[in-house]
């Protein structure tokens, strides 16, 4: 089926000539890093994780965002997500194939990377989110491939592959949950050390997830012709309303823990995060902005939403306006916020700021763009096919 | 056979693409490569030269396991002779010259070892002390 | 028939998520149910809990005997960095150390950063006055050890020291994010362009790896002290041992003197103890 990705207008050959010129930057920066070592980043010895871990962080919840299709349609049955599924799986695909490029990218020795395997060391939660990301997308390449194989031949998927669709539903779950373990499971990260880190990833996944899909199909109604349906894209919304308002009360919540207890360990992030943290004269605050940026874009977002629901509007305008603020708002807290919040006072309560180097932002660019390379071609490929079997 | 006038050519073309480097070598593999025997005139060395040159990168590796995660650091006693288990401390103590010992034939075989990005040569430990 | 094909996949794929989650239950529920937090107690259970029966390798830093003498610490500092080839990295504009790339094995540091969880608020002029000296605690939990993923830090089954295999480590830095002490430093950049001289009998470390205090594993195998220790020997502001023998120097002075140690909260049980 690869050949359908093969054919296309121009506008589809410039888009994936202009995130070839991308992917081409940020392999030379990367391999200037390779070369000189992760000096060129950003990161220092007590600011050791930066830009790369946290949209790691990020796209893994984009990549368990697709459960909110998948999971109503194989266990609910809700018959509305057929032609979703698979934008689904293969978003899945794509995101957790930039999550292992962003963990190549991070490490000291990527060369050695095999050493998890060779050594597996079960107490290291590092080890299980390997298996965990693995396994997930391995799962998805198995369903997404067969099942699209299936519709392509106008045939029943075979029956063993909803063994794997029914295995890829806890998966969807465990790759967050175990990403949040790689954080909340260490002592003196007091920003980190919550046990609402792992409830309050899968929330925002759910909304990040599916509000990216929903921009998507916007896109490829307007270019490819493919129409998710009145229906599916109502409920989306709904699933991504209710998903962002419960990772907002849960953000609520680290409020309320923090300030009323007191406690100067709980209250350290927040207030570097939203307010700026003062220490010996000097206020840290760089990351203020975007974090007011990502709660007023999170409110917006709902409003977008809300006012759709109350009129009973849908345009395109409206969704893709109410999903970008809602995807946008989500990747500044955690794939910004919650890692560097979590690390501006060292363990030695000396405070930190973190700016990342053009170097290791060029290097993330290029990443992303091939997530979207690969996005691009599997819902190219995705949509051909649904078209040749309605013709 | 379909395609025959494009699948012959081509493959004859892999196969020669393949085989290119022992062409451009002249089908010699080269003059092997004489290492530098301790310049210290040592005659005996942990094992015999036949097992060390097939061996040494194993023995390496359990040395090191051996010395950093059992905590073995018993020194290997051969004739008499101790030797502390570990690359610096005992192989390069007789054989210091590392470029023409170990390199000529790391060079001849290609491998890129990375003992060196940790461990000091000799010459390494002279060249920081003169720019004292 | 379909319903049932459904119903019986759901509970598959349940299972299969149970089967994943075993293992990382078993292994989260099989820490002590109470790991000992008060100081005082924290020697006392290591030695009862009979995990590690033999040697555990320890420290007691008598701050008492630095005060007023800087010197002494920099002299403990400077031995250790020469022993261990340890880059002195310094920013190339300012000439300062460079705090971004940093390798710091033991180093000094105020009170209120070594001891963030004691007040410092109205703290007496001497330890307002004096720096302190921190490093790798070598818990007998460590939280280093628990999260890395390659068995690349580890601890010495015949000794309690927390180790390192630079042979082994990837970088990932996963150790530095759960060392509650910020004992662990990573090369950044190739170090030997910033050691002056080397010390020909230790390695110096490659770019992309994890370091720190090893309590001077290779030399208390050739029957040396610690570099750091036998730097102040005269003073006997460091007294290094094993903390299971109560013979032992350092548990006798631990049974006369009150020590404190470094965040003991964080349930690691650490090795180093301070008489300040």
């Amino acid at each position: 089926m690869i050949e359908k990705a093969l054919k296309g207008s121009p506008l589809y050959w410039g888009w994936l000539a202009l995130l070839l010129v991308l992917m081409a930057l940020g392999a030379a920066c990367y391999i200037r890093q390779f070369n000189f070592g992760m000096g060129l980043t950003g990161m220092g010895r007590d600011l050791a994780w930066g830009l790369y871990i946290s949209q790691f962080t990020f796209l893994v919840g984009v990549a368990a965002g697709g459960l909110m299709l998948v999971l109503p349609f194989y266990i609910h049955n809700y018959k509305v997500f057929g032609r979703l599924t698979i934008l689904g799986e293969f978003l899945a695909i794509s995101a957790i194939a930039m999550c292992l490029m962003f963990v190549m990218a991070d490490i000291g020795q990527p060369i050695r990377a095999l050493n998890m395997i060779l050594h597996p060391t079960p107490n290291s939660m590092l080890f299980w989110d390997m298996v965990v990301l693995v396994g997930y997308l391995t799962l998805n390449i198995i369903c997404g491939w067969v099942i699209l194989t299936a519709e392509k031949k106008e045939v029943k998927p075979p029956k063993w592959v909803y063994f794997f669709v029914y295995v890829s539903i806890p998966f969807a779950v465990s790759i967050h949950t175990v990403t949040a373990m790689l954080y909340c499971g260490l002592p003196s990260r007091h920003f980190w050390l919550s046990a609402i880190t792992a409830p309050r990833f899968l929330a925002s996944a759910f909304a990040a997830g599916p509000a990216l899909i929903l921009i998507f199909c916007v896109i490829m109604k307007k270019f490819a012709h493919f129409d998710a349906g009145k229906e599916a894209v109502n409920k989306l919304i709904t699933i991504i309303m209710y998903a962002a308002i419960i990772n907002a009360f849960f953000v609520c919540m680290e409020f309320f823990v923090g300030y009323y207890s007191n406690v100067p360990g709980h209250i350290h992030a927040l207030e570097y995060l939203f307010f700026g943290l003062e220490h010996d004269g000097h206020v840290y605050n760089n990351l203020v902005p975007f974090m007011w940026l990502s709660v007023i874009m999170c409110f917006a977002g709902l409003a977008v939403f809300s006012y759709m629901k109350l009129v009973k509007v849908q345009t395109d305008t409206l969704v893709v306006l109410g999903c970008a603020l809602t995807f946008l708002s989500l990747f500044l807290d955690k794939g910004l916020g919650f890692v560097l919040g979590g690390l501006v006072v060292s363990p030695l309560h000396e405070i930190v700021e973190y700016y990342p180097t053009l170097n290791e932002i060029l290097v993330s660019v290029g990443i992303w763009a091939t997530g979207f390379f690969l996005v691009t071609m599997l819902y190219k490929i995705a949509v051909t096919v649904e078209h040749e079997v309605e013709v | 056979m379909y395609n025959k006038g494009l699948i012959v050519p081509g493959l004859v073309v892999f196969v020669f693409i393949a085989t290119f480097p022992f062409w451009y070598n002249g089908l010699s593999a080269g003059p092997v490569p004489k290492p530098e025997l301790p310049p210290g005139g040592e005659k005996s060395c942990v094992a015999p030269a036949a097992v060390m040159r097939a061996e040494h990168m194993t023995m390496l590796n359990v040395w090191r396991d051996e010395v950093l995660r059992n905590g073995d650091r018993v020194a290997v006693v051969v004739d008499g002779k101790e030797y502390r288990k570990g690359l610096q401390t005992a192989c390069m103590s007789c054989h210091t010259d590392q470029e023409k010992f170990c390199n000529t034939c790391h060079a001849y075989t290609a491998v890129k070892p990375y003992c060196w990005d940790c461990h000091l040569t000799p010459a390494n430990i002279v060249a920081k002390k003169e720019k004292q | 028939m379909d319903n049932n094909r459904r119903s019986f996949l759901k509970i598959a794929g349940i299972t299969a998520l149970a089967g994943i989650g075993a293992p990382v239950a078993a292994h989260l529920s099989s820490t002590p149910a109470l790991a000992s937090a008060a100081p005082q107690e924290g020697h006392k259970a290591a030695a009862e809990s009979g995990e590690r029966g033999g040697v555990r390798f320890g420290m007691l830093i008598d701050m008492r005997k630095f005060y007023g003498h800087p010197d002494m610490l920099d002299k403990v500092i400077a031995a250790c960095n020469k022993v261990h080839n340890i880059p002195h990295i310094v920013d190339k504009k300012t000439g300062e150390a460079d705090r971004k790339n940093e390798i710091k094995w033991i180093w000094k540091t105020p009170y209120a950063n070594a001891f963030p969880d004691q007040s410092a608020v109205h703290s007496s002029k001497t330890i307002a006055g004096n720096d302190f000296l921190v490093l790798c605690n070598h818990c007998q939990a460590p939280a280093c050890v628990r999260v890395c993923p390659t068995k690349a830090t580890f601890v010495l089954p015949e000794n309690g020291i927390v180790a390192m295999d630079y042979h082994r480590c990837i970088g990932c830095r996963f150790c530095m994010m759960a060392c509650p002490y910020g004992a662990r430093s990573f090369n950044w950049e190739d170090p030997r362009p910033y050691i002056s001289e080397y010390n020909p009998d230790f390695p110096t470390r490659m770019r992309g790896v994890v370091e720190k205090c090893t309590f001077c594993e290779e030399r208390l195998a050739l029957g040396q002290q610690p570099a750091c220790v036998e730097a102040v020997q005269d003073s006997g502001a460091i007294v290094f041992g094993d903390l299971n023998n109560p013979e032992s120097q350092i548990c006798q002075v631990l049974a006369r003197e009150n020590t404190i140690q470094r965040s003991p909260a964080y349930g690691t049980q650490p090795s180093v103890f301070y008489i300040v």
